[in-house]
């Protein structure tokens, strides 16, 4: 079980040293009410496996399918989200804040 | 970040030592560039060296800006300590949710029958005396103290370390009765009413716990309000 932070880097190593292309999502900037603090994190294998959390489950869905493309191009990307009603085609934040999440491939 | 790095933030987390990342957050830049792992005592080369040591003193993360350029420091402080007297059955639960809460919990107690490795899968416990073992765990105002034993030869010596250490969280198990005779020898030991009085007792939130995990519950949620007071009072 992961459940804090530290032990998801950990659980990262162990995905990593076991073959698995990885990525690791973090928060990197928060504006407003928002639902995980700066540092958190998400961890998430190219089969779209994850762990860990940067928004309490609003937001994971989209962080994971970017993800992919993250592990497959090896090139970070920088993604932000605001309230889920903004743009109709786009998920988002419910609480009405904004996060920028970092996601970058391991190496 | 590659393998290495993740590795060498990993391994010095472990240790409980406090570790940061710092990110570049332009682009264009080698994977291996990206990124720097650094201890306290490795940041004053740094162009951004203020910032980061700010940011191992209050353990927020955040992006800073230097010399044009913009980083992501992310910071990892050791986890808050947990010392418990008592290898109890509320110890048993209490210790789960130390563990799933990030807390660093050691469990004390001379008692071998209950001080097992089985009784405790995963957590440190030390079946010695808590003046034996208190000194070289070295409690600080980073530590939350919690005596479960209900037996004074075992749980005053470790309230009175608590007490002296300043433990940002002091809490002892036992009844109303049981505490007023815990306060007396306390008084008697040279402590004022104002440090016996910041012992938590009956110890844990009011929430009507009856089972030991209840209880357990109620004592993990006391440390946190506790630890997280300055945010609270935000």
């Amino acid at each position: 079980m992961s459940t804090n932070d530290a032990e998801l880097l950990v659980k990262a190593e162990e995905w990593a040293r076991a073959g698995k292309k990885i990525a690791i999502a973090t928060v990197i900037e928060t504006w407003g009410s928002a639902p995980r603090p700066v540092g958190s994190h998400l961890v998430i294998d190219a089969e779209g496996n994850f762990l860990g959390s940067v928004s309490g489950g609003c937001v994971e869905g989209a962080v994971v399918a970017e993800a992919a493309e993250v592990i497959a191009s090896g090139e970070p990307r920088l993604l932000e989200f605001g309230v889920a009603d903004e743009t109709a085609w786009r998920v988002g934040l419910s609480c009405g804040g904004k996060i920028a999440v970092r996601v970058e491939p391991v190496t | 970040m590659n393998l290495e790095q993740l590795a060498a933030v990993n391994r010095l987390i472990a240790r409980h030592e406090p570790v940061a990342t710092v990110t570049a957050l332009e682009e264009g830049l080698l994977p291996g560039d990206r990124l720097t792992v650094l201890k306290p005592e490795e940041v004053s080369h740094q162009p951004y060296a203020g910032a980061i040591l700010e940011a191992f003193r209050t353990g927020r993360s955040g992006i800073v800006e230097a010399e044009g350029r913009r980083f992501f420091i992310n910071v990892h402080l050791p986890p808050v300590k947990l010392v418990i007297t008592g290898a109890v059955h509320i110890s048993q639960a209490l210790a789960d949710i130390a563990r799933i809460a990030g807390l660093d919990c050691t469990i004390i107690d001379p008692r071998t029958a209950f001080a097992t490795e089985e009784r405790f899968a995963g957590t440190r416990v030390l079946a010695e005396w808590p003046e034996d073992a208190l000194p070289r765990l070295g409690l600080n105002r980073y530590t939350a103290f919690v005596a479960l034993t209900h037996d004074p030869k075992i749980d005053d010596p470790g309230l009175l370390a608590a007490l002296r250490a300043g433990c940002f969280y002091i809490g002892a198990l036992g009844s109303r009765k049981t505490h007023a005779r815990r306060q007396e020898r306390l008084l008697k030991s040279g402590f004022t009413s104002d440090d016996v009085a910041r012992i938590h007792a009956p110890i844990g939130l009011d929430i009507g716990a009856v089972s030991p995990a209840e209880i357990a519950v109620s004592i993990a949620a006391e440390i946190i309000a506790a630890m997280r007071a300055k945010r609270r009072a935000e």
